[in-house]
């Protein structure tokens, strides 16, 4: 589904939690604790993010329509009966990726100017 | 977990209510997989910053969501939200004025260190409360008293300072050396004195203000090494005080030291100097007095003569505001609050009938997810704001405001100007504002949100009416009503009071008299010759009533109602002397000045040609006088003499030749002695010199302004070097006595028709927005043959109901606030009928004119539109 590219830029740059837990959820719908441990172990333990920053965001994504509260529980011996779990919308995967492809050009700059490592 | 969740109370209740099971499960999660004593300790501080933040966080979202939704909203009303504006600034701006005047007059303690251990002293005696001190009095109090740490005394004087360009008339203070000690304050620059400074026949110097530093030697940092020269006497520059020191009074230039004498050489009855004191601490002012009380005894036996019946008084240095003034400060400040509370309560009504009017809307919001609390939340945002916007208003109202309302209080203060852009100030203000912002949109946004519910949205309901509300809303004007009443009747009463005052006969006639006060230098031999000084006074009085408009000048020792002059001890020649030393006000005067001023001579004759040096000493005397010593007998040829002991042309007997009106010359309001007046022919030489009169005093037919140049021409060809220190009517010098009676009514009345107009605006509010919920009904009535006459009285009657009650209610208040400043009053009753009826009358004009735009829009009402709106 094609995006208004306005709106999209509008949101543009990410709050770096917004993009973190934008990644926790394209895989997946999760609910806030295994978000947090997701991004754990995707940083290698060095961004813990705390509740309150996890559910102010979700809090505000849900606004700009970046994630929905979804019905659809998980397999039942994954399903925790009491979370509420998260699931990224269509919209919230075109955001990610604008503000991927524009680090990806902030990353290009820098390179250009050599204060940032060649591509191995 | 239990903590936990309590913590999570920091957060917007529609956070925690969505979120709270979350976050409480991934804090349990964390503290699971923490075993050691440390780490969970970490858990739990990153736990409580976490919170910290984030709640913080989450309400500036929500205030900058409901901040940008309320500017929207007010913008689109920009009729409402001026109104509310300019009726909060006005409440905010009239109370931060007030208070800022007597929080600087009335709460601050005196700028100096532990100022609360400062005194002052006075001599007090049956006859008078307190009164100045004798040199030699103070100097044995002084000497026999423990209970102070300093003790020093100082007196106004005045001196002629040539510097560059014109001569000029100084007034500074002589001080004795420990004044500066006692005060505990330090110089800017140099130093202050020491007893050295005050021994007879010491160097002479001299202590400058900031001001005279600054106008004088331009600020330079060389001032230390000038000399000034005052009165032909030349002083050295030892020190400059800081810029916010004024003591005794604010337009000191210089301190001088006062030399004493040791032990003083003045007489024990010779009543000219100001006590101050600083006490040891921990001693009381009740010891102090006790002690005091002891030392006067002792003194009063040993001078019987002068002493007699004369005792201590101690009083804290910061009483020395008048009684008067201060309850004109506290008044003013009162009804500056009531205009503040009819304004909140103004703002309530318009934010009330607002959230009705919006009731739907609150509804919509409701039915969509928002909590009451976001709900409230969000009304109380727009009632802050406003009053926030109307705080900032209200500054620059009190701003402007301010320099009027320090005319209440004198310059006789040691204290700077009030400032409203200063910290205390500012910190009241902001409460004021959140308080009214908080205080007065609660209520509105608790009733508009209370009902909210479903049912609002059912077709055909209508937004928000209801007994209960309208109810609050009347009261909220009933309130309004009885604060404007009380206004009303105080604006009226002190009113009456000051026209009262206004016609009390001053005792002489003030109009069309011009004063022009000369400085004659204390000291020049020139001027201390009495044949000199007649030469002088032949001469510019020749001149100045030859005049054209001039009717006739004279000159006195100092004028009526002005400070200075002298009360002298008196008795009759010939009477029992040991009963109560009487006090007599003395003045000095030429020839004429009963003429000039418009004192009325009652018997007897003005002083002539033939009083001199070498004829038979002759006095004037006030009726009071000659009917105090000689009741029912004529007092002309009487004698007497002033009881001032070793002072052999004061102990000389006097003959009474004539007797004049009584003078006001203690002020208006004031206890006045009887008077007398001598000639300044009989004045001995070299002697006096205070008495010498050097007020100028000319009774014109014709525009007394256009007078002034050429007198001064007259002055300074008779002698180039005498300045002219003040120029004013008489007219003035009375109307001074009622300056903060007016300025103060000035400001009472601009409260109280300000606060009649916001109570018509209020009954006007409740009225329009009653009478537009009941549109339908009206329509009905008139459709089912209601005549307009009707209708218009009976929405006429709410209005009057409401008028009657707040009526009702403000005179018994009124009563109340009356009584409190019955000293004000100046004899008016608080229960003045004209007062009270005036004030019930205006009230109800304004509710009727607040309701007849209401009423007329009922009986327009369009029966067929009207029906189809319910």
């Amino acid at each position: 589904m094609p995006f208004n590219q306005e709106e999209i830029e509008s949101l543009l740059p990410l709050p770096s939690a917004t993009f973190h837990i934008l990644m926790a959820l394209a895989d997946e719908d999760r609910h806030g604790y295994a978000v947090i441990q997701d991004i754990a172990s995707r940083t290698d333990g060095k961004l813990q993010m705390s509740a309150g920053t996890l559910y102010r965001s979700i809090q505000r994504m849900q606004e700009q329509g970046l994630i929905i509260e979804t019905r659809e529980r998980p397999a039942p011996e994954e399903d925790d009966e009491r979370r509420r779990y998260y699931r990224i919308t269509a919209f919230g995967l075109a955001v990610a990726k604008a503000e991927a492809g524009r680090l990806t050009q902030m990353v290009k700059l820098a390179r250009a100017r050599g204060i940032a490592p060649e591509r191995t | 977990m239990r903590l936990y969740k309590a913590l999570l109370h920091l957060y917007p209740s529609s956070f925690r209510k969505e979120y709270e099971e979350e976050l409480v499960h991934i804090f349990r999660e964390r503290r699971m997989q923490m075993h050691n004593p440390v780490s969970i300790a970490g858990l739990w501080l990153s736990g409580f910053v976490d919170v910290v933040l984030n709640a913080a966080g989450a309400h500036w979202e929500i205030l900058r969501q409901d901040l940008r939704y309320t500017t929207r909203t007010l913008l689109r009303a920009p009729v409402f939200t001026l109104t509310a504006i300019i009726v909060t600034g006005l409440g905010i701006g009239a109370s931060t004025a007030a208070f800022s005047v007597t929080d600087r007059v009335l709460v601050r303690p005196l700028p100096f260190p532990n100022s609360d251990r400062l005194v002052q002293l006075w001599q007090r005696n049956p006859e008078f409360a307190r009164f100045e001190l004798s040199p030699p009095n103070f100097y044995d109090w002084r000497r026999l008293s423990t209970s102070f740490e300093a003790l020093s005394a100082y007196t106004q004087a005045a001196w002629n300072f040539i510097g560059e360009g014109n001569p000029q008339r100084l007034e500074g203070t002589v001080v004795t050396p420990a004044f500066f000690k006692t005060l505990d304050v330090q110089p800017l620059l140099g130093r202050t004195f020491t007893e050295q400074d005050g021994i007879e026949g010491g160097a002479g110097t001299v202590v400058l203000s900031y001001e005279m530093w600054q106008s004088v030697f331009g600020g330079r940092s060389d001032v230390l090494s000038k000399t000034i020269h005052l009165d032909n006497s030349s002083y050295a520059v030892i020190g400059v005080m800081p810029m916010d020191f004024f003591f005794p009074a604010r337009g000191g230039q210089l301190w001088k030291p006062l030399v004493l004498g040791d032990p003083p050489k003045d007489a024990r009855d010779n009543y000219n100097l100001n006590g101050i004191g600083k006490l040891k601490p921990g001693v009381t002012i009740e010891n102090a007095r006790a002690e005091m009380t002891v030392i006067a005894g002792r003194l009063a036996r040993e001078y019987p003569k002068e002493n007699d019946k004369v005792t201590a008084r101690v009083d804290p240095l910061d009483a020395r505001l008048p009684d008067q003034t201060r309850m004109l400060l506290w008044a003013s400040l009162g009804a500056s609050f009531c205009v503040l509370l009819i304004a909140c309560t103004n703002l309530a009504n318009l934010l009330l009938a607002k959230a009705m009017a919006r009731r739907k809307e609150l509804t919509v919001r409701f039915a969509i997810g928002a909590g009451r609390e976001r709900l409230i939340r969000q009304l109380l945002t727009e009632s802050v704001l406003l009053a926030v916007v109307g705080g900032f208003t209200g500054i620059l109202i009190a701003t402007a405001v301010l320099p009027v309302l320090s005319a209440i209080i004198t310059t006789k203060l040691p204290l700077s100007e009030p400032t409203v852009l200063d910290g205390r100030v500012l910190v009241f203000t902001g409460l004021v504002t959140f308080a009214t912002g908080l205080v007065f949109g609660i209520l509105p946004a608790w009733r508009a949100c209370s009902g909210v519910n479903m049912d609002g949205l059912r077709e055909g309901s209508r937004s928000g009416i209801g007994g209960r509300r309208e109810r609050l809303r009347s009261i909220l004007v009933i309130a309004e009503i009885s604060l404007s009443i009380v206004l009303l009747v105080t604006a009226g009463l002190l009113t009456r009071a000051l026209w009262r005052v206004q016609s009390i006969d001053p005792g002489f006639r003030p109009d069309s008299v011009l004063a022009i006060q000369i400085s004659l230098p204390a000291y020049p031999y020139r001027y201390g010759l009495v044949s000199t000084r007649t030469a002088f006074y032949s001469e510019i009085l020749s001149k100045v009533r030859a005049l054209p408009g001039v009717s006739n000048a004279a000159l006195i020792s100092s004028l009526p109602m002005m400070p200075g002059g002298g009360i002298w001890p008196v008795a009759a020649t010939g009477a029992d002397t040991k009963g109560d030393i009487k006090t007599v006000g003395m003045r000095v005067v030429t020839l004429a000045y009963f003429d000039t001023m418009g004192i009325p001579i009652h018997s007897g004759r003005d002083f002539s040609e033939s009083d001199t040096v070498d004829s038979p000493p002759v006095a004037v005397v006030s009726e009071s006088f000659a009917r105090q010593y000689w009741p029912n007998q004529d007092p002309l040829g009487r004698k007497f003499h002033f009881t001032l002991s070793n002072f052999p042309f004061a102990e000389q007997d006097r003959v009474v030749v004539g007797v004049v009106g009584d003078v006001r010359f203690r002020g208006l309001e004031r206890r006045s002695e009887p008077q007398v007046y001598l000639s300044d022919k009989q004045l001995p030489d070299r002697m006096l010199m205070f008495y010498a009169p050097r007020e100028l005093v000319i009774r014109t037919q014709v525009d007394s302004v256009a007078l002034i140049p050429p007198i001064r021409q007259i002055i300074q060809g008779a002698d180039p070097e005498l300045p002219i220190s003040a120029v004013r009517p008489m007219r003035d010098v009375v109307n001074v006595q009622t300056t903060p009676r007016s300025t103060q009514i000035a400001l009472v009345t601009t409260f109280a028709i300000l606060s009649l107009v916001l109570a018509g605006v209020g009954v006007h509010g409740l009225l329009s927005f009653t009478v537009g919920q009941r549109l339908p009904e009206f329509g009905l009535r008139i459709a089912l043959g209601a005549q307009s006459r009707e209708i218009l009285s009976m929405i006429l009657r709410e209005g009057i109901v409401l008028a009657s009650a707040g009526a009702l209610c403000g005179l018994l208040l009124s009563y109340y606030a009356a009584n409190a400043m019955r000293a004000l009053l100046a004899g008016v009753s608080p229960i003045d009928p004209v007062t009270l009826g005036g004030s019930v009358i205006a009230v109800l004009g304004m509710s009727l004119s607040g309701s007849l735009l209401p009423a007329i829009r009922a009986i327009r009402t369009d029966p067929t539109k009207a029906m189809r709106m319910d």
